[in-house]
């Protein structure tokens, strides 16, 4: 296949979305749901047929090696990435770039992305049905869609910024869909506002990028980190850095500042707070949006900044990660809203990826991603299925004042929706990390590399296996404690009693994206993914930064032998083993067996207190009440930030008030005051002191008068002379 | 005169609208009712076509713009050039005075013609609303027009300084007599504080007078005085031992300082910015957009115009300190627009109002940081904030016209109410905040880009202003437009169907509304439109600057 017919699809797939986006806002609510619903599911069933096309021939094709920089589009491939690049606008002497490309991580992404969209429309068909803003749905639908597909196919960090920004406010329309109800449509400003936060450290790291480089290209900016012109120019301080900071510090604040916005998008560890929040949208937004794609966002960006990533920003990014995963772990526990459960073990399941690109194990982060998208929008897909279900049943029986999402009204469900309950324990397994699932193969990974990172670096560099594994046995507890308390046992209610399985559209969803969690589509090895192909095609990228900054035992390996100070071209790092490397294979066995070993305890534990109740549920949550409520209130987050930084703004904010309508104005009227009151003394002054003198003149004007009167000369002539000296007095003033 | 193809362009775009005060003049404000309703369509209608004709003017310059010419301070650099002399006179004692018509557009002052166009354009719309004396508005609005309009076309200092003076006396008018409550407070208040700074501008004009001489044209070998703000830019032109001759005098940073403040309190920023919120409190809605739109941009216009490029080295000497004004403005005014949220009356013009400060700053620290990203970004942002918060107050004036109250609490649930309303309001909304897809998206991160560059502390702490945008933004959304509609909303507006006949908004506002929302959106995806006007200026205004001016960053 040819570059420019790669790009052409990648070009189509990124504006079918939109396209259907248009369609639906402006004329959905004419065209009526059935419509509005074809177009939006034809729309993304294209796009994922195309993005098959597209993976086929990046991931295992072939495309031609070309550079073709005449036209509008300048288009560049190589073995890496196809891509076109294009001027948006001039500005000073340069121009701000923007552009498209594939490589293999968004050839992969594009798959993921398409795919549960799409069979997010077919599912929302149901779940959205008696919605009287369906078209609005889907035309939202399609322009997070679109959004989203910018961030993947960016070969530029613009291209992502401007993503990003606007998944953001797809996610705002969306989480606040029902915007009658106050709970939704703060939940859709705090997950804004939180974002934003992290957003303006992305732009930071943006600008810092700018300051030296001048551009955002991927391939421009990132080999341009160890051009010897750049550290020669640097020595000898003809170029400087914004606030005179040596080249590591700027590397690594830049690299920080960008993840910043990964912190926002991801849910990390502090600004993890709002996606919880966020299960106020409907639930197919919650798979589609907050589970599989746009929050892995946060990690795509981590990802492709990886080049620039300096060992200071690493260990940054694997603590936040490990700290995030530990954390959202020990919350899913006690929650009892089905989502909610979800929702932190999204968090904690982010953090695992972050985790793993921060130690070094980009391949087995990165997969995890994928996998995690599969499964985890399983999870909610089926906890939709779950919800919908109990709506109906609640309609049928005319109540309407319980809480369709509390497990605790649920219970035996698994008699009356067996697809939903099969689907939900497979991938139950999967995000447990059981062997013959996909969720065994990155997790497993991902923990023999912070094993192999806390080896390599030790000290407190064991506290993030310590958190990976902790939070691996936690995950298996919960998702069996949500699995045995919605599903197992007897009803807990009426309601849950007269639940029915779900329609087609409802349940094929789920046994698609079951299935993906299955080990073969990624590695014929069931306890080895490293020979599969996606490890294969799927490459840690070269770092270019200067090797000072990396951490050695990330170097390849001859290299520090052969050199150590030298520059490395980046290229031939490439097929380099590392150290690092070295010992993650060393550690693939142990990290395995430990791992089985931790899920295997974590489910039985479940089983044991929720199942068989060896344990009473309730008497341990009595004899560990602090740790309970501490983990029931989310570890006090939310009260923390409302008493800290919001009280802080809100107080801020009175004070500039005030400060603005009684100081600030207060002067200004002051000195409106304080010029009339001077205005009136010198109108005082003008009627006693001037007039009386100017009185008394008369009175002796015209008592002179008398005398002088026979000299009085024409008084026209007197007037004129008078009248002309001062215009020209006047004119010399204000010439 | 080059370039004008034989047709004074400028003078007519300019003067037209006197034009048609003279027409409205002439027509009878009726008797009875009946033709009092008649000739009130005709003076509306009047005005609107009156703006449309100058939008339509402004469109022939915008097509027939030379990108590739400069401006600043080559006079060849100029287009649409029309120059002669307008006032000479010898006087005894003080020399000839010198006053030139002298009208001419290069990149900075074209994107300022084309908005003014614009936003008069969809406000003569939004004047619809004014039932009171409606002859008298539309001749204000007229004269208003032409006073703006001047201002960006003038390259003569008096001929500015006129137009500048002119604008005054019918913003006075127009809030005096057609404004809310507190009117004569909000006008005298808005009088008295740009005249402080007029009175300043005046002190430097003519001590700049003094300042320059040009050959004279009608004696040939003679020198005279000029207030031509191109030949001020050229220090050959200074004479010896004059006020401002020597660069760097202490004199010179105080007539900068004095001009500086003259511009700053019509941005404005923070300390000089209490007039504006009572003025756009207390201004009916479409002076508000004018206020907002249009004059708000004379105060950066005449910065980048005149005190700039005049003293460049006490821009020097003042330039931090100029960008941190911009920082204060931004974080200030977006936190007074969070503070409607706390304290006062909780009025949503008001927090508009306050925003506008906020925005204003972006493009304080935009031109200050003196780097071609950061001064296009300015200028752009100029011409955003300028449709952007046009549409914002428009949207103020729809919900104030039917409900008479602008409280924030008072709505809510509005969403359901009007859809047509919620959507254009949304695209308003966001596009303040900054969202890609947007021109304010565009403007704001090449102000960033720019003022990183040169001030970096400042512009992370500019930063800042971006979260709280968005913040007072989304929360005043959610107040008006989402959770429940209020008991006393339910019906419909106009129960006599008489003014209102649906719920949503009508064909006239909507008519002033589309057109601000396609230029927000196109700009946003296709910025070159506006940008490319000004790109070859603003390079040449940072070569000129560069010798006396910080420029951080990569070199440029």
């Amino acid at each position: 296949m040819t570059a420019e017919n790669l790009l052409c699809m990648a070009l189509i797939i990124l504006l079918l979305p939109l396209l259907s986006f248009t369609i639906n806002i402006f004329w959905g609510k004419r065209l009526g749901k059935k419509p509005s619903f074809a177009i939006g599911t034809t729309a993304l069933g294209i796009d994922f047929i195309l993005s098959c096309v597209v993976f086929y021939n990046k991931v295992f094709g072939s495309i031609e090696t070309v550079a073709n920089t005449d036209g509008f589009f300048k288009i560049f491939a190589n073995d890496t990435m196809v891509q076109a690049k294009f001027t948006w606008f001039h500005v000073g002497n340069g121009g701000i770039q923007l552009g498209l490309g594939v490589d293999n991580l968004a050839a992969i992404m594009l798959l993921v992305v398409t795919l549960i969209s799409f069979l997010v429309h077919i599912f929302s068909s149901v779940y959205m049905h008696d919605d009287k803003r369906f078209p609005r749905f889907y035309a939202y639908l399609g322009i997070f869609t679109f959004s989203m597909l910018n961030i993947v196919l960016a070969n530029n960090l613009l291209n992502m910024y401007i993503g990003w920004e606007l998944v953001g406010i797809c996610s705002y329309l969306l989480i606040g869909f029902w915007y009658e109800k106050d709970s939704a449509a703060n939940a859709g400003k705090k997950a804004f506002l939180t974002n934003r936060v992290g957003d303006l450290g992305f732009l930071i790291g943006l600008l810092m990028l700018y300051y030296v480089f001048g551009n955002w290209m991927f391939d421009e900016v990132f080999p341009a980190m160890n051009s010897q012109d750049l550290l020669a120019a640097l020595a000898s301080g003809e170029k400087t850095l914004p606030l005179g900071m040596n080249y590591g510090t700027y590397l690594t604040l830049a690299g920080c500042f960008i993840f910043c916005g990964a912190i926002g998008k991801s849910a990390q560890f502090p600004l993890h707070v709002w996606l919880p929040d966020a299960m106020e949208g409907p639930t197919p937004v919650s798979a589609l949006i907050h589970a599989a794609t746009m929050v892995a966002a946060g990690v795509y960006l981590t990802a492709r900044i990886y080049p620039m990533m300096t060992a200071t920003t690493m260990n940054f990014v694997a603590f936040i990660g490990a700290m995030t995963a530990f954390m959202a772990a020990t919350i899913a526990i006690t929650q009892r809203d089905f989502k909610k459960v979800l929702a932190y073990s999204t968090v904690s399941q982010l953090g695992y990826m972050v985790m793993a690109l921060g130690v070094g194990a980009f391949t087995s982060g990165f997969f995890h991603l994928v996998t995690h998208a599969w499964f985890k929008a399983a999870l909610f897909l089926a906890s939709g299925s779950v919800i919908h279900a109990m709506h109906m049943s609640m309609h049928h029986a005319g109540e309407h004042h319980m809480d369709p999402q509390d497990i605790n009204n649920m219970g035996g469900l698994r008699n009356n929706m067996k697809i939903t309950y099969i689907t939900f324990l497979f991938v139950t397994l999967a995000i447990s990390g059981v062997p013959l699932t996909s969720g065994f193969l990155s997790k497993d990974s991902i923990l023999a590399g912070t094993l192999a990172f806390a080896d390599l670096a030790g000290g407190l560099g064991w506290l993030v296996p310590i958190a990976g594994f902790g939070a691996a046995g936690i995950t298996a507890f919960y998702m069996f404690r949500l699995t045995i308390v919605a599903f197992h046992g007897k009803p807990k209610t009426e309601i849950a009693k007269n639940t029915k399985e779900n329609s087609f559209r409802v349940v094929m969803p789920l046994v698609v994206l079951a299935t993906l969690s299955l080990w073969f589509f990624y590695s014929f090895n069931p306890i080895n993914a490293n020979v599969g192909w996606f490890y294969e095609k799927v490459k840690m990228p070269a770092v270019t930064i200067p090797a000072e900054y990396q951490r050695p035992y990330m170097l390849p390996l001859q290299q520090v032998e052969a050199a150590p100070a030298e520059m490395q071209t980046g290229h031939e790092q490439h097929h380099a083993l590392t150290e690092y490397e070295e010992t993650m294979h060393h550690f693939h066995v142990p990290a395995m067996i430990l791992s089985l070993l931790i899920a295997g305890l974590g489910i039985a534990f479940a089983f044991c207190v929720y199942q068989f109740r060896v344990f009473n549920a309730d008497n341990m949550e009595k004899q560990f009440k602090k740790l309970h409520t501490f983990s029931f209130h989310k570890w006090y987050f939310d009260e923390l930030y409302d008493a800290t930084v919001i009280g802080f703004i809100l107080f801020l904010t009175k004070v500039f008030s005030n400060f603005d309508s009684k100081v600030v104005d207060g002067l200004v009227n002051a000195s409106a005051w304080i010029t009339s009151r001077i205005g009136k003394i010198s109108g005082i002054f003008d009627g006693v002191v001037i007039d009386g003198a100017v009185n008394l003149v008369a009175n002796t004007t015209g008592a002179l008068g008398g005398i002088t009167r026979k000299l009085q000369t024409g008084k026209i002539q007197t007037v004129i002379i008078f009248a002309i000296i001062g215009l020209i007095t006047l004119i010399y003033v204000f010439a | 005169m080059p370039q004008t193809f034989g047709f004074p362009i400028l003078t007519w775009i300019t003067f037209l609208p006197i034009l048609g005060m003279i027409i409205l003049a002439l027509i009878p404000a009726g008797k009875d009712e009946l033709s009092r309703d008649a000739s009130k369509k005709y003076f509306r209608w009047l005005t609107v076509g009156i703006s449309f004709v100058q939008l339509v003017l402004a469109l022939v310059i915008f097509g027939n713009f030379d990108y590739n010419l400069a401006g600043i301070n080559d006079p060849n650099g100029f287009q649409f050039v029309e120059k002669f002399t307008w006032i000479k006179a010898n006087l005894p004692m003080v020399g000839s005075i010198n006053i030139e018509y002298y009208l001419g557009i290069d990149g900075i002052s074209a994107p300022m013609v084309l908005l003014t166009t614009i936003v008069c354009f969809v406000a003569s719309f939004t004047s619809f609303s004014v039932k009171k004396s409606v002859k008298g508005y539309m001749a204000m609005y007229l004269l208003l027009n032409t006073a703006m309009m001047g201002c960006f076309v003038a390259l003569d200092f008096f001929l500015f300084y006129v137009f500048w003076e002119l604008m005054l006396i019918p913003m006075y008018f127009l809030i005096g007599i057609w404004g809310g409550p507190r009117k004569e407070y909000a006008a005298i208040k808005f009088f008295i504080y740009t005249f402080v700074g007029s009175v300043f501008m005046l002190l430097v004009m003519v001590g700049l007078y003094f300042t320059y001489q040009i050959p004279d044209p009608s004696n040939p070998g003679m020198m005279m005085h000029t207030f031509n703000l191109v030949a001020m830019l050229d220090p050959a032109n200074i004479v010896p031992g004059s006020i401002f001759a020597s660069i760097g005098s202490d004199i010179r940073l105080i007539a900068f300082a004095a001009l500086f403040i003259g511009f700053a309190i019509k941005v404005p920023i923070v300390p000089f910015h209490t007039w504006l919120p009572d003025a756009h409190v207390e201004a009916p809605t479409a002076i508000s957009v004018i206020l907002a739109g249009v004059l708000l941009k004379m105060g950066t216009y005449g910065m980048l115009r005149i005190a700039f490029p005049i003293f460049p080295e006490a821009l020097g000497y003042f330039q931090c300190w100029i960008s941190t004004l911009g920082m204060i403005s931004i974080i200030y005014g977006a936190l007074c627009a969070l503070g409607q949220h706390k304290v006062g009356k909780r009025d949503l013009k008001k927090m508009i109002a306050y925003s506008s400060v906020s925005h204003m700053g972006y493009v304080m620290i935009g031109i200050a940081s003196m780097r071609p990203e950061g001064i296009t970004g300015g200028i752009f942002q100029m011409f955003n904030h300028g449709t952007i918060t046009a549409m914002l107050f428009m949207i103020v004036g729809v919900i104030y016209d039917r409900a008479h109250t602008r409280g924030l609490d008072d709505f809510g649930g509005l969403a359901n109410k009007m859809p047509i309303y919620t959507g254009l309001m949304t695209i308003a909304f966001f596009a303040a905040i900054g969202l890609p897809g947007m021109s304010g998206f565009i403007s704001e991160t090449m102000v960033f880009l720019g003022s990183f560059q040169t001030y970096p502390l400042n512009t992370m702490l500019s930063g800042l202003g971006i979260i709280l945008g968005a913040a007072y933004m989304l929360w005043a959304l959610q107040k008006v437009f989402f959770g429940k509609l209020p008991e006393k909303w339910q019906g419909p507006w106009d129960p006599t169907g008489k003014l209102y006949k649906g719920d949503d908004v009508n064909a006239i506002e909507l008519t002033a509304l589309v057109p601000l929302a396609v230029v927000i959106i196109v700009l946003g995806i296709c910025p070159s439109l506006v940008l490319d006007l000004m790109t070859n200026s603003v390079n040449h205004f940072v070569e000129f600057m560069k010798p006396f001016v910080m420029i951080g960053g990569i070199n440029c």
